[in-house]
């Protein structure tokens, strides 16, 4: 479980987050929305402990975030709009350093059923420049998996990509769901969100102003609420 | 230490160099040009030669390191990779290490090919101090990639990342090309191992103290 209490983080004297709480269960996928600059992608890399929040606290499997970063490292899965891929290295070498990087056992297998997982294994041998952006989306997502997290975090994960590549998504990232693995996912495409997640949390200048259930056949009646607290069109 | 992490880090620098050959050939070039201006300016073998040949080749060294050392973290942060890195579970000061000793075989492959150009261009009688030059030119080479290494991870996410890491290198590792240039001009003009010793502690006491204050303090450059 995550659990987030009372969390702030200010650059100087702009907030980026001001007192958020937030709870988030095994098996839970949720989406964050807000307009640009709302602080999503700055509570992501707090989750993710790459930023320290100014005030409050994480705990993360029962563990507090501050006092075992790379414990909690471990545990995360995070897919951004850009890859972390180097293009310079083929598919397999990709999964292969950050494998290592991880320390896990049995690479070999590991990377070849993540290729086979994505859809990559007959492309394991060829550079990642000559790829295309949904294949390095895909293959980025094999990377964020290979150590088969608990947290998945994805940040604006459709963001670049063409309607047939997002529509491969959604497939993926609904297979992703298990009972023991939480998923965070901030993006601004409400349809989208609403399709996959099953807890949705509104956060407006730093500040979380709504959060519940979603319920993927009433878009417009979220989108009339989104409009409301947000003061965006959708 | 989780050795594994360092390693596995430059080999993925090594492996990547290796493909793309961008980073040294660049450096070699700028290397080259800069030994073959200088051969134009020296009779080869004289006594002046014997005189220039340290700042020659520590201007070469650094230059040529630099250009190195400005790819290192731009390589990263171009391709989105920097944050994938970060989110490895090692502690950050081991990719530090890493990059750093991508950074430090960049430049000794480019070291390799230059010096025994040197030696042959400037007509340089070394063979009797030849391994106490490559322990100078080592640790000096070793001091910089460390100090270059931090300031790198500084300046690639400012607006003038290629003009700002000299701008703030050369002041900070003055102590370290002060120490290899005077070591190097001690042991090829007296050419003796005991007259460059004093400058050559001084040499790795700052490796030292550059090595550990720059993995300490990476963590502070590298979070928001």
């Amino acid at each position: 479980m995550i659990k987030i209490k009372g969390l702030s983080k200010s650059f100087g004297s702009f907030y980026a987050l001001r007192d958020l709480s937030l709870e988030i269960h095994p098996g839970e996928f949720w989406m964050i929305v807000g307009p640009n600059g709302a602080g999503k992608t700055t509570l992501l890399k707090i989750i993710a402990t790459l930023s320290q929040p100014t005030q409050g606290k994480i705990t993360i499997h029962e563990v507090e975030s501050d006092n075992n970063r790379i414990h909690i490292r471990k545990q995360i899965g995070f897919i951004g709009h850009q890859s972390f891929l180097y293009e310079n290295l083929t598919a397999e070498e990709n999964l292969k350093f950050y494998a290592r990087m991880y320390r896990l056992e049995n690479i070999a297998k590991r990377i070849a059923d993540t290729l086979t997982q994505v859809g990559l294994a007959e492309r394991k041998n060829d550079l990642v420049r000559t790829f295309s952006r949904g294949m390095q989306q895909r293959l980025s997502i094999g990377r964020a998996l290979l150590a088969n997290p608990t947290i998945i975090l994805l940040d604006e994960p459709f963001s670049g990509l063409d309607q047939n590549a997002i529509e491969n998504f959604v497939e993926l990232f609904t297979s992703l769901i298990s009972p023991n693995r939480m998923i965070i996912m901030t993006t601004h495409d409400l349809h989208l969100g609403l399709e996959l997640a099953t807890h949705f949390a509104i956060v407006l200048r730093g500040k979380l102003v709504q959060q519940g259930l979603c319920n993927s056949h009433d878009l417009d009646g979220f989108k009339a609420l989104y409009r409301k607290l947000t003061g965006e069109g959708h | 230490m989780p050795a594994h992490a360092i390693l596995t880090i430059a080999w993925k620098d090594i492996l990547s160099e290796f493909r793309s050959r961008e980073t040294i050939s660049s450096m070699l070039i700028f290397c080259l040009i800069v030994v073959v201006i200088f051969n134009f300016m020296f009779e080869p073998g004289s006594s002046l030669v014997k005189e220039m040949v340290p700042g020659i080749l520590w201007v070469a060294i650094t230059f040529a390191g630099i250009l190195g050392l400005n790819r290192s973290f731009i390589y990263e942060v171009d391709q989105g990779c920097l944050l994938g890195l970060l989110l490895c579970p090692v502690d950050h000061s081991m990719l530090y290490l890493g990059k750093m000793i991508g950074n430090f075989f960049f430049m000794v492959i480019m070291e390799i090919i230059i010096i025994p150009l040197m030696i042959i261009l400037f007509n340089l009688d070394i063979l009797n101090i030849l391994l106490p030059l490559l322990l100078i030119i080592f640790l000096g080479t070793l001091g910089f990639a460390a100090v270059g290494t931090l300031l790198s991870a500084i300046s690639v996410n400012t607006r003038a990342r290629e003009i700002l890491l000299p701008v703030l290198l050369f002041p900070i590792a003055i102590p370290i090309l002060l120490a290899a240039v005077k070591a190097t001009s001690a042991l090829i003009n007296q050419g003796t191992f005991a007259s460059a010793l004093s400058w050559i502690k001084i040499l790795t006491g700052f490796d030292i103290i550059f090595l550990v204050i720059s993995s300490l303090l990476f963590e502070y450059v590298v979070e928001d």
